[in-house]
Order: C-alpha cells, then sequence, then structure tokens
C-alpha cells in the first residue's frame, strides 16, 4: 500500500488547516507555508508519476474496505498526468498570488490549496461519489477564489458561475443516482464489469446514466453550448485564479476520458452508438464558436477565455476521434493548452496594469512599461496558443491532424475545421497584438511600475514548459501514448482494481 | 551538424544586435554583419562537395511519432537558394545599415531580420515535409514582424496582420496538405516522397494533398487571387522589401513548388492548376503593375507578375521549363532586390517614391540612376542581361506545352502579352524615375546616399550583367544542379547562350519589347481612365471588408446567444440535457410493461401535499419570505416522506439541515429588495414551460426505470453484514458515513468549511458596511424577553440532546453531523433571541480555527490509522464494561464524528454571524441582476 497516493490531498488539506488554525498570524507565514506546501504536493505529484509510468495502475482503499464496497483511489498513467500538470500550474499560480494578490482578499492561501486538494482527489479517486465529493470540493473552493479581490464585476460573474455550476451538480447527482439505479455500484471498475453483464433494462438505465454523466462533464469542459459560465468567469478573476482555472476545463475533459473512455467505453455499446459523433460534432462546434468568440471580444482576458473554450473543442473532437493515437494527441493538446492559457491570463494582467486605464481592452493605449519583454512574451504566447511553429500548440496540433488520417470519413472535416479554427486565431491574435504592443496613444501622466521578477518568472517557468514539451515532444508524444493506452484498457483497469485491490478485512 | 549551423547560427545570433545597441549602432549592424558572414562561411565550407552533387545531410528524429525529423539536405536547389538567401541577405544587412532612420530601433530590426533569415535556411535546407512546415510558419511569423516594424504607422499594421494572415492560411492548408501527403505515402522525408511518386500520383487523396500544399505555396508567392497581399506588404521598410521580395520570402512558395514537384508533378492536375495560376498571376501582375503610381507598389506588383512565370514555368514542368524557371529564380532575385534598393535608395533621398512627383533624377543620381536603369532593362527581358535569357526560355517552353490547352497558339499569345506588360512596366519604372523632365521640387533635395547603400545594388547588377555576359559560365552549373533536384526527369546538358538564332522565341520577345515601349507611350491616357473610372476589384479592400464584418458578426452573435443571462445559460443546459438523454432513451427504452402497483393512499395524500407547496412557493416567488417560507414546509414534508420510508436517520438530518439552511437564507435575503421585478409575460415563457415539461418527461421516465427495476446491490449486502462486526456499529446509515465511506464525508465536511470560507471573503470583499456594534445587553426593545429566556434555557437542554445524538450516532439514529446542526440550531436560537453583538460578546468563539480544527480532527483520525500500518481512516474500535453504565464503545470513528461535528457548528455560526452584520436592504443595494429586467 503506497500511502504516497494521499499526499496530493493531504498535503493541501493539512496547509489549509494551518493557514485557517492561525488565521491572525502574518501573512508572510501563510505564504511560506502555502509555497512550501505547494511545492511538497507537487513534488509528490512528480514522485507517484514515475511510479505510475513505470508500472501496473496502484490501487489504495481507503478505511481498508475492499473494492467495490469502499472508496477506492486508483493512481494510473491518466491520474499522474493530471496530477502532474496540475502541480505545476498550480506552483506558477501559487507563486504569482504571493506577490500581492494574496492579500486582496480573505482566506486565499486556505481556499487555495482546498481547490488544489479537490482537482487531486478528482484526477485519483476511482469511486463516482467521490468523485462528485471531490468535484463539490474544487467547485465551492473555486467560487471562493473567483470572488477573491472583490468587485462588482466579479460578483456578477462569480454569481453566474456558482448558479450554473450548481445546477451541473444536481444533474451529477441523478447521474450518480441513475449509475447506483442501473449497477447497484459506485465503484469505477466495478461499474465498467456491471455494464458488459448489464440487463437491457438496466443497460437503458446506465446508458442514460453516462448520457447525464456526458452532459455533465460537458458542463465543466464548458462545450458549447454549456460554455456560459466560463468567459465572464476567467475574464473577471484574480489573474493567479484565472491562470488556475486554467485547468478547470481539463477536469471535465478528464472525467470524459475516465468515464467514458474507460469505464463505459466510447465505442463499446454501453454507451449510445453515437457518443464518439456527438464529441466529434461539439469538439468542432467548440472550436470554431470559441475561436469565433474570441474574435469579436473587446478585451484580451475575455478573447483569452473564448480562446479557452476553443481549445476545448479540439481537445474533445480529438477524444472522439477515438483510438490510441487521437487520445494522446487529446492529451498532449490537453497539457499544452493549460500550460499555454495559464500562462497568458498571467502575462495579460501585467500588460493590464501597465496600460494605465486601457487596462486590457483592444484598443490604442499608452504603451508598457516593458514592452521587449512583454511583447516578446505575448508573441511567444500568441504563437502557442495559435498552434504555430515552434510550440507546444502547433506539435499538439499537428498530432491531432495526424491521428484523423485514420478516420477518411470523416478527416476532411476535422481538416477543414481544426485548420479554420487556427486562421481565426491566428487573426484574432495578431489583431490583439498589433492593437497592443504597436497601436500606442500617449503615455500617461506617470509611467506605471514595471513588472518584478516574481511576478515575470510564473510567466516564464509556464512559457519554459511549454517550449520544452515541444523541445521534447518526441518522448512526451510516446509517453502519452502509454498514457493513452492504459487509459482506454478497461479490462486491464477492471482487473487490477478488483483483484489486486490492497483492501484487507 | 555544420549545415545545422547554417540554419542556427542566424538564428541564436538574432540576440546579438540588440545586445550590441549597448556600443552603439555600429556595433550593431557590425554584429549583424559577422553573424550573416559567419553563416555564409559555414555554408561556404560546404559548396564544393555541393556542388560535385555529394551535397551534405544532416538527420536527427525530433518527434517520431509524428514523422518529424530534423533532416536537412543541401542538394542543388537548396545551395542555390541558400546562396541566395545568404548573399543578398549580406547586401540587405550593408544596406539597412545606412537606410534606417535614427529613430529607428536598429537592434531590433537586425534581430527580425537575422531570424527571418534562419527561418528561411530552414524552409530551403529542409529535407523532412514537415520540418518545411514548421519553417515555414516561422517564415510567416518574422516576415510579420518586419512588415510591421514601422507599427505605429496603420498602414504597416494592416500590411502586416493581411500578409500574416494570407500567408498563415495557406500555411495551415500546407500543413494539412503536407500531413494528408505524408499519410499517404508513409513519410514525410522528401526524398522517399520522390521516390514514391508513381504511388502518390494515383492514390485518392493526391489530389486534396496537392491542392492544399499548392495553396500554402500560391498563398506565400502572392498567386492569384491571393496576390493583393504584397503590395500592402510594401509598407515595411525597403531592405526588408527587397530581401522579403526579391530573394525569400515569396520565393518560398516556389522554392516549395520546385522542391515538390519530382513527388508530386507530371499529372494533368499539377499543369492545369499550376501553370494556370502562373499563367494568370503574370497575366494580372503584370497589368496592374502598369498602373501603379507607387514605385515599391510598382515592384510588388512585378514581383508577382515574375513570380507567376516561374510558378508557370514548373507547371508546365518539362526539363527545359524547369531549367527556365530555376534560372529566372536567379535572375529574378539580382535584379529584383537591386531594383527595390535603388526604388528605396529614391524613397530614403527624395523623400517621396510616387511616379507622379519623380523624374529626371538622372543627374541627380548619377550613381545610381544608371545601376537602376540596367536592372530595370534586366526585368524587362533586354538583352544582354540576365533577365533577356530567362525570359527568352520561357517563351520557348510555351510552344512545348505537355498537355492541351486551348488552340496552339493561346498560350504563347498569353506569355507575349505577359512580356509585352513587363516592358511596358519596366519602362515607366526607369523612364518616369530617372529620365524625363525633373519636377520643380522634391520633398527632399536629392542626393546620393551613403556608399553602404550604393554598393549593394552595384554589385547586384553586376551579377545581372555578368549572367547576362556569360550565362553558360555563371549560370548554367547551378542551374544545371538545382533543376535536376527540381524535376523527376533527368536533366543533363544544360547550356545558355546570349544568341541562340532566329527563333519563334526570339520574335515574340520583339513583339513584346515593341509592345511595351508603345504601351508606356500610351499611359498617360490609359492610367488615369483605370484610376477614376473604372474601379478595379480590390482584394485588399474585399480582405478587409470580410474581417470586419466577421469581427462583427461575432460581436452581434455574442449579444444574441450569449448574451450574459442566466436565462439563456441555464434554458440551454436544460435543452442539451433533454436531447442527450431523451434520444436514448428513445433509443434504447424498452417496451412498456404495466404492472399493478399497491399504492398507499396515504402516500398519495402527501404527494399531492407535497406538490401543492412547490405551487405555493412558486406562485408566490416574488416575495421572497413567504416563498422561502413554503420551501421549508416543502422541506418538512420531505423529512415526514423518509419517516414514512423507515429512513429516520435521512428525516432527522433532513430537518435540521431545513431549519439552518432556511435561517441562513432568510438572513441572505436581507440582501435583495423584499419583493422581486415582476416579469414581461414573453415567449421565453413559452421556452421554459417546453424545456421543464421535457426535463419532467425525462427524469420522471428515468426514475420510472429505477422503480421498476430496482437494483440489487451487493455493496448493500456488504453493508448490512459488514455493519457491526466490521465497522462496530449497528446503525448502517452512521457506519456508511463514517467508515465504509467515511472518506466523502471527510470532502463534505471540508466543503461545508469551504462554504463559509467563501461566504465570508465574500461578504468582506463586498465591502459593505457593517452596522454591528457590541453592545453589552441585549436590546429589550429589539428583542423580546420571552424568547430570550426560553432561548436561554433551552441551551443546555439542546446541548445534552445534541450530545445524545452524538454519542448514540453509531448504533441508533444520529451522528456527529445531526448533532453539529442541533448544537448550531440551539447557538443560532440565541443570537435569533438577544442579538448577534450580546451573544457574541458572550460566547467568543473564532470560526476559522474551529472549522479548521474540525477537518484537522477528522483527518488525523485517519492519518494516525497510517502510523498502526493501516491505509488511511481504518476504523478502529472496542467495546469495554463499565461498571453501572454498562457496555461502552469508543471506536475512531467518534473522533472523526467529532471533527464533522466541530466543522459544522464552525461553519453554520461563521456564515451566520457574517449575514446578520450586513445592513438591510433598504440602506444598500450592492447587486442589481439584470437577470430580473428579462
Amino acid at each position: 500500500m503506497n500511502h504516497l497516493i494521499l499526499a496530493p490531498i493531504l498535503i493541501p488539506a493539512l496547509s489549509a488547516v494551518i493557514v485557517l488554525l492561525t488565521a491572525r498570524a502574518d501573512l508572510r507565514l501563510h505564504r511560506s507555508l502555502s509555497l512550501l506546501a505547494m511545492l511538497l504536493s507537487c513534488s509528490a505529484s512528480i514522485a507517484l508519476a514515475y511510479s505510475a509510468f513505470s508500472g501496473a495502475p496502484q490501487v489504495y482503499a481507503m478505511g481498508g474496505w475492499p473494492p467495490p464496497h469502499g472508496i477506492v483511489f486508483v493512481l494510473d498513467r491518466l491520474s499522474a498526468t493530471m496530477l502532474v500538470l496540475l502541480g505545476v500550474l498550480g506552483l506558477a499560480a501559487l507563486l504569482y498570488a504571493s506577490q500581492g494578490w494574496d492579500a486582496r482578499g480573505k482566506n486565499f492561501h486556505a481556499l487555495f490549496h482546498f481547490q488544489i486538494m479537490g482537482l487531486n482527489g478528482a484526477f485519483l479517486t476511482g469511486d463516482l461519489f467521490n468523485l462528485f465529493v471531490c468535484f463539490e470540493i474544487l467547485l465551492i473552493a473555486s467560487y471562493g477564489l473567483l470572488l477573491h479581490g472583490g468587485g462588482q464585476e466579479r460578483l456578477r460573474a462569480g454569481l453566474h458561475y456558482v448558479i450554473l455550476n450548481l445546477v451541473g451538480s444536481a444533474f451529477f447527482v441523478i447521474g450518480l443516482a441513475l449509475v447506483y439505479g442501473g449497477s447497484g455500484t459506485l465503484n469505477m471498475a466495478e461499474l465498467a464489469r456491471k455494464l458488459t453483464v448489464a440487463s437491457p433494462a438496466e443497460g437503458v438505465v446506465l446508458t442514460a446514466a453516462g448520457l447525464m454523466l456526458l452532459f455533465v462533464f460537458s458542463i465543466k469542459a464548458a462545450a458549447v453550448p454549456l460554455q456560459f459560465w466560463l468567459p465572464a468567469a476567467y475574464a473577471n478573476a484574480a489573474a493567479p485564479v484565472a491562470c488556475l482555472f486554467a485547468i478547470m476545463t481539463k477536469v471535465g475533459l478528464y472525467g470524459i476520458l475516465r468515464i467514458h473512455g474507460l469505464v463505459y467505453g466510447l465505442d463499446s455499446p454501453h454507451i449510445v452508438r453515437y457518443a464518439p459523433f456527438l464529441l466529434l460534432v461539439g469538439g468542432a462546434v467548440t472550436l470554431l464558436v470559441g475561436a469565433f468568440g474570441a474574435l469579436g471580444s473587446r478585451g484580451l482576458r475575455e478573447l483569452l477565455a473564448w480562446l479557452v473554450i476553443s481549445s476545448v473543442g479540439t481537445a474533445l473532437l480529438a477524444i472522439g476521434l477515438l483510438g490510441t493515437e487521437a487520445t494522446a494527441a487529446a492529451l498532449y493538446y490537453m497539457v499544452h493548452s493549460t500550460l499555454a492559457a495559464g500562462a497568458m491570463f498571467l502575462l495579460a494582467e501585467l500588460i493590464r496594469e501597465q496600460r494605465g486605464s486601457t487596462g486590457d481592452l483592444l484598443r490604442p493605449g499608452p504603451n508598457v512599461t516593458q514592452p521587449t519583454l512583454l511583447g516578446g512574451l505575448f508573441l511567444l504566447g500568441a504563437l502557442t496558443v495559435a498552434g504555430l511553429p515552434p510550440t507546444s500548440g502547433f506539435i499538439g496540433k499537428a498530432a491531432v491532424l495526424a491521428s484523423a488520417t485514420h478516420r477518411p470519413e470523416v478527416v476532411a472535416t476535422v481538416y477543414a475545421v481544426v485548420l479554420l479554427g487556427g486562421l481565426i486565431g491566428l487573426v484574432t491574435l495578431s489583431r490583439a497584438g498589433s492593437v497592443l504592443f504597436w497601436n500606442l496613444g500617449p503615455s500617461p501622466d506617470i509611467q506605471p511600475r514595471a513588472a518584478g521578477v516574481g511576478r515575470v518568472l510564473p510567466v516564464l517557468l509556464l512559457f519554459g514548459l511549454t517550449l520544452g514539451m515541444s523541445a521534447g515532444g518526441g518522448p512526451l508524444l510516446e509517453l502519452m501514448t502509454g498514457v493513452a493506452a492504459q487509459a482506454t484498457d478497461t479490462s486491464s483497469y477492471i482487473d487490477v482494481v478488483l483483484r489486486d485491490s490492497g483492501g484487507h478485512r | 551538424m555544420t549545415l545545422l549551423l547554417v540554419i542556427l547560427i542566424p538564428l541564436l545570433g538574432a540576440m546579438l544586435p540588440p545586445l550590441m545597441m549597448r556600443w552603439g549602432r555600429g556595433a550593431s549592424a557590425g554584429s549583424a554583419i559577422l553573424v550573416t558572414l559567419a553563416a555564409l562561411g559555414a555554408w561556404g565550407s560546404m559548396v564544393p562537395a555541393a556542388l560535385r552533387g555529394e551535397g551534405a545531410t544532416f538527420k536527427l528524429p525530433w518527434i517520431p511519432a509524428l514523422g518529424l525529423n530534423l533532416s536537412l539536405t543541401l542538394d542543388g536547389l537548396a545551395l542555390l537558394f541558400s546562396g541566395l538567401i545568404l548573399g543578398i541577405g549580406l547586401l540587405v544587412v550593408l544596406y539597412a545599415k545606412d537606410y534606417l532612420y535614427k529613430s529607428d530601433p536598429m537592434g531590433r530590426f537586425f534581430a527580425y531580420l537575422l531570424l527571418f533569415m534562419g527561418a528561411m535556411l530552414g524552409v530551403v535546407l529542409s529535407a523532412n515535409l514537415l520540418l518545411t512546415v514548421v519553417f515555414w510558419e516561422l517564415t510567416s511569423i518574422t516576415s510579420f514582424l518586419l512588415i510591421g516594424f514601422w507599427g505605429h504607422r496603420a498602414d504597416a499594421r494592416r500590411g502586416a496582420r493581411m500578409a500574416l494572415t494570407i500567408t498563415g492560411l495557406g500555411g495551415l492548408c500546407f500543413l494539412g496538405g503536407a500531413l494528408l501527403l505524408g499519410h499517404l505515402a508513409g513519410t514525410f522525408e522528401i526524398a522517399e516522397l520522390t521516390s514514391l511518386r508513381d504511388s502518390t500520383l494515383s492514390h485518392g487523396w493526391y489530389v486534396p494533398a496537392l491542392v492544399l500544399i499548392l495553396l500554402g505555396a500560391f498563398t506565400k508567392s502572392a498567386q492569384f487571387p491571393f496576390q493583393f497581399w504584397l503590395p500592402q506588404a510594401m509598407a515595411a521598410p525597403t531592405p526588408v522589401s527587397s530581401y522579403l521580395h526579391s530573394a525569400t520570402m515569396v520565393k518560398a512558395g516556389v522554392f516549395l513548388i520546385a522542391r515538390l514537384h519530382p513527388a508530386l508533378g507530371g499529372s494533368e492536375v499539377w499543369f492545369y492548376l499550376v501553370g494556370g495560376v502562373g499563367l494568370a498571376t503574370l497575366l494580372v501582375g503584370a497589368f496592374l503593375a502598369n498602373l501603379a503610381y507607387d514605385l515599391k507598389g510598382l515592384l510588388a506588383y512585378s514581383t508577382v507578375s515574375h513570380l507567376g512565370l516561374i510558378v508557370a514555368l514548373l507547371g508546365i514542368g518539362t526539363q527545359y521549363a524547369v531549367v527556365a524557371a530555376i534560372f529566372h529564380i536567379l535572375n529574378h532575385a539580382l535584379f529584383k532586390a537591386s531594383l527595390f534598393m535603388s526604388a528605396g535608395i529614391v524613397d530614403h533621398q527624395a523623400g517621396t517614391r510616387d511616379l507622379r512627383s519623380l523624374g529626371g533624377l538622372w543627374r541627380l543620381l548619377p550613381f545610381t540612376a544608371p545601376l537602376a536603369l540596367i536592372a530595370a532593362a534586366a526585368m524587362a527581358g533586354l538583352p544582354p542581361l540576365n533577365g533577356f535569357l530567362s525570359k527568352e526560355l520561357f517563351l520557348e517552353q510555351t510552344l512545348e506545352l505537355p498537355f492541351a490547352a486551348g488552340p496552339w497558339w493561346l498560350v504563347p499569345a498569353l506569355a507575349t502579352l505577359g512580356a509585352l506588360l513587363s516592358m511596358g512596366y519596366a519602362v515607366r519604372f526607369g523612364v518616369n524615375t530617372f529620365l524625363g523632365p525633373q519636377p520643380k521640387t522634391f520633398p527632399k533635395p536629392p542626393i546620393e546616399p551613403p556608399w553602404g547603400m550604393r554598393i549593394p545594388v552595384a554589385l547586384l547588377v553586376a551579377g545581372c550583367v555578368a549572367i547576362g555576359l556569360l550565362p553558360d559560365l555563371l549560370g548554367a552549373p547551378i542551374v544545371e544542379l538545382a533543376a535536376a533536384a527540381s524535376s523527376y526527369l533527368e536533366v543533363e546538358g544544360v547550356h545558355f547562350a546570349l544568341w541562340h538564332g532566329f527563333t519563334p522565341a526570339l520574335l515574340m520577345s520583339g513583339i513584346a519589347i515593341v509592345g511595351g515601349v508603345g504601351l508606356w507611350y500610351l499611359q498617360r491616357w490609359f492610367v488615369p481612365v483605370f484610376d477614376q473610372s473604372i474601379p478595379l476589384p480590390s482584394g485588399e479592400r474585399l480582405f478587409r471588408a470580410t474581417i470586419a464584418g466577421l469581427v462583427d458578426l461575432s460581436r452581434s452573435a455574442k449579444r444574441a446567444f450569449h448574451p450574459g443571462k442566466l436565462q439563456t445559460a441555464i434554458a440551454w443546459m436544460i435543452l442539451s440535457v433533454v436531447l442527450l438523454v431523451g434520444s436514448a432513451l428513445l433509443v434504447k427504452l424498452p417496451r412498456w410493461t404495466p404492472s399493478p402497483a399497491d399504492i398507499d393512499p396515504s402516500l398519495l395524500g402527501g404527494v399531492a401535499l407535497l406538490l401543492l407547496a412547490i405551487g405555493a412557493a412558486l406562485y408566490f416567488h416574488r416575495r421572497r419570505a413567504v416563498s422561502l417560507a413554503i420551501l421549508g414546509a416543502v422541506g418538512l414534508l420531505l423529512s415526514m416522506g423518509f419517516v414514512y420510508l423507515s429512513a429516520p436517520d435521512l428525516a432527522l438530518t433532513q430537518l435540521s439541515v431545513e431549519v439552518s439552511t432556511i435561517v441562513l437564507m432568510l438572513l441572505a435575503l436581507h440582501l435583495l429588495p423584499a419583493q422581486s421585478v415582476k416579469e414581461r409575460v414573453g415567449l421565453h415563457h413559452l421556452r421554459d414551460g417546453v424545456l421543464a415539461l421535457g426535463a419532467a418527461v425525462v427524469v420522471g421516465t428515468l426514475t420510472w426505470l429505477l422503480l421498476i427495476d430496482p437494483p440489487t446491490s451487493a455493496t448493500s449486502a456488504y453493508y448490512l453484514a459488514q455493519s457491526k462486526p466490521g465497522g462496530g456499529g449497528t446503525n448502517v446509515v452512521n457506519v456508511i458515513l463514517v467508515d465504509f465511506r467515511g472518506f466523502d464525508t471527510f470532502g463534505e465536511v471540508i466543503v461545508l468549511g469551504i462554504a463559509a470560507l467563501g461566504v465570508y471573503a465574500m461578504l468582506f470583499g463586498m465591502g459593505l458596511p457593517t452596522r454591528w456594534t457590541r453592545p453589552e445587553t441585549p436590546d429589550e426593545s429589539a428583542y423580546p424577553l420571552m424568547l430570550g429566556v426560553v432561548a436561554r434555557v433551552l441551551l443546555p437542554l439542546a446541548l445534552v440532546v445534541g450530545i445524545y445524538l452524538f454519542l448514540r450516532g453509531h448504533n441508533e439514529p444520529g451522528g456527529g453531523f445531526v448533532a453539529g446542526l442541533v448544537f448550531s440550531a440551539a447557538i443560532i436560537l440565541q443570537y435569533l433571541a438577544s442579538g448577534i453583538g450580546w451573544t457574541q460578546h458572550k460566547m467568543n468563539i473564532p470560526f476559522h480555527p474551529l472549522i479548521a480544527l474540525g477537518i484537522f480532527v477528522a483527518g488525523l483520525t485517519g492519518v494516525i490509522a497510517i502510523a498502526f500500518g493501516q491505509p488511511f481512516l481504518r476504523s478502529w474500535f472496542e467495546y469495554y464494561h463499565v461498571p453501572i453504565l454498562g457496555e461502552i464503545e469508543l471506536a475512531s470513528a467518534m473522533a472523526f464524528d467529532l471533527g464533522v461535528t466541530l466543522t459544522v457548528v464552525g461553519g453554520l455560526l461563521m456564515v451566520l454571524v457574517n449575514l446578520s452584520k450586513l445592513p438591510r436592504s433598504t440602506s444598500v443595494r450592492p447587486l442589481t441582476l439584470a437577470e430580473e429586467e428579462d
């Protein structure tokens, strides 16, 4: 029994608890504690990934109750990938937040770590109801974080975010009731096993359950037409929060990969036959609508939020293409787009702050204080987001397109959609960049202060990682192929969880 | 490795010029020159071997899964192009050093230029098609930066964006085509693609792949109908135009066609598509050049036209057509670079490049003028210059087409027309600028520029003349080598001669030259006609209108479909879930099998009451407090339902949750006006009604499905069996909560805690004034005495009940959660009865640590298990016999439950107290909801 599996949830939980217990203490203490905890949980995630990639999935039975009866954590390559991704993203967001954002409201560090805990739990759990609980933890923490910093616009965006996600949660519970009603279990592996032996009546209920969960995860992923919660929330959140939120949509994608890709099997008869088609069409629509929404955006952060939606579309489309190669491409793209979006939201704030009253509005304004640095980073980020070489975005897009060649019946549509979306993204970002850095108005009387190293560093860290993803694209894609192979191998998953469970009573 | 260096030196060396700016502009320019020389040196060391046909190669796997390798080669075609890129690049750097104005950031300029040079070298040296795409896009990006170098000017920004958009579009198509080609051939290595030509040509995806790749090439090389971006790109500083539009950027498209000709050429599609577009471009470009007033605009259209000529030759695709194409690539690069530089000198020195304000510069620029005139003659295709030779070859090739294209004379006639138009604009360029009458004034008095700007022109023109005079010596070897690499046929024995007898081509040349001069003579009449009365369709205007239209469309679409209203969002959500799940039900629903049901009438009565209450809550929804009170009643009815269904634990929990939430929500009503705004009756009500009905049908059907076939769960049986022996308690519900699924409870407790923290943070963030003071005694008038007394008497009783519920929880209905709610309710009562200030004063509990302590205690019971070598949250219990009290159970679950209780109390009270501090809604309206005016 590998107790380290608990580290990604217990470390953040403990640090949040300590922050709260010492609520009156100095913020600097909280900062150091918080950063240390994030560093530790990130290291734990990396250590876990190391062991996950070198062997079979590992099972941890909570309270020692054997699956399918108790709650299990299952560490496999997919969860490990998500853990590491969140680890580095969280680290960057927290570094940035510790430069002052954390002082602009209450309980930032506690909420932040609870959010990390919920996310890590969602990636690790092998139990559907526990997945719901983790979703609740991460959502309720995100409500608090979204409002961090106060202000009217943020409050309004936050209200919509809360209500829409509550509707999603309600349907999640209905979906879980259907799962339990149809299969008598909430354990993912057991559900997968039951699906293969379900009676027709149970089959209908379980199919409905699968689609209900697909709906719920699509809300989290912000697939069109369920994207409504995202643009305003991301555009108005504090920069480090928006950075961390870059992974929120990926939680939805993770859910689809885990529940529909692995437990149900997207190309199996347990869910409706047209499920992959739905993902393809939904992905295509999301990709285009996202890009198109970005084109008309008036502010940089709004633009980025729409591009996040577009990137979700690309990943969904790739998942819908089925097969190890396409799933690996989807995973690579997902990791890339998370890092890129995180970096861009941080960068957007640096730009906004240095443009005085014009802020992040895409109209002529004063030149930024650090034009070379911010302009250069914006260029790099725009290339990454738009999917131009030599960035990870290009490799991700090329991998998605290359995997589509194995599906001759849809290849033309996929190419048209992905390339058109890329073109709109390119137009959008070149318009934004040229107005932000070239079309300059008069300088303000007081030049805003330059951004310090502490706030540039997280941006550099995230962009550096995307560049690393590009330079090391070969081994990384291979690694993702391994993840994809394991994440679509249902029978091994059932075997590992139900037989080699580690539970004993 | 040296090959890789040739690319890396400029790419990495691009960092030097900005850094060297610290030591002045000279140092910056010097470093750019040194970097270029270094790359040239590395390249030069490989030339002898390449000329022997043993060009260097390099290969390093990058992304094997995609077939993307860092493979480079220096074959003939690459040799020619890399030589042009480096050679002209060096001259452009020299020229730019003196051309750039004092206000221009020189370091940045050279950085962009070197980056572009590196990307361009990558394109031509790449031996892997996907790698070509990578460098291809890099040239688009770096040229965007170069064209937009004077970003403060609107035309520069627009030109740069347009160039990026059009070439970016092409780049994406190229990527798509390359991936298709790579899939059908199984490789991206160009050498292998070449050897697979036959199977490629017969594959079903050949045409789509070809069209996509050609779209990439055509957009890059500004072929018709994408020619319009190139003149717009003239907003760039002239050294940039000179570089991008003579030897590099736009030649990349031509290069790609030549590169892939051996792998994809020879088909009918190729001939008609490439040849047709090339010929059309040749004519359109040449025609528009005759109408241009802007010196650089004229040269831009002329470039379009010459590129069309090369593309047309590659489309014809016979051995000699390819040879002619390659030869013209070389010649055009030389004369066009020098012409752009001359135009730059005119612009730089005279302050204008409008043909209407120029003339007679012959006398003022005695060094530049003859050079420019010679270059213009080369462009016109006059002997004995290099342009003449390749143009002759072109005309000759139009007579020997491999496929039929209309009557035999059509293509040669069109080609002659193209040559005639070329002659016309060449004369227009030379005569209107340098000869003829001198205007009264120039914006700047023109004098010869520094030598740094003159020498590059001179060297380039010398090249034009030398190749023209000694074509067989200077041109033939490299052209043969490059043409061999660009054709699927054998290319041998290439010879050029200035005089090759009286041929049809010579006749066509003669017609073109005479006609061209005539055309120039007529221009003063026909140019104004086109200028004023014949509106030419402008791709550029169309492009701008399209983008602006799309932006507007995006905005209005967002207003219509994404208006930031909750109703719209929720309507879409419900619609989605109804369609998604409903469709599955339609597909998979089993046949209706009605079964007689045994329904208890009292249950029906309860359900009716419940529905009635919900209806009433809806009916009174505008009066929020009333509606909320009715909702409380609904909750009570539900808990009675739980009692009826023998679920006392649920009933107890529901009851206490109901009480606490209703109290909290009543407090939250402070934030809102007492009545919500009256809604307008509209179509959206119909929409909502239909959606609600649909959702009800779907959820109702699902519930029915569950009820007719209740689940048989091994897990339920397991819990019942294991509750006492494994979990130590007889109350299965509680054992599930604290043991079987204790981890869920741990999470939910945290959720409760976070919710409280979130509310606290939110209220703090709203920055509302608080009306809370801390009086020593309760305000008698506000808080009735009787209630206060009763509440205080009740407190210890309620605490005892709570403790009782807590302790019996493991075996009887009760437990930590319910106990926590009871504790909270008792304390809430104190707040209600005596006021927040007084109560807070008497009972000062710090809520943050209380919440944290609860989570900590619950978590600790789990972690202690690990210390004993057990899994997280593994429970421990033991029964002890204590005299008098009887059998007593001690269990780790109790500690866990204690944690639950603490957090529940802390969280609820924190929300309560902070909500109570809020001012009345009459004094402040912190939140106006747009939805309410729907």
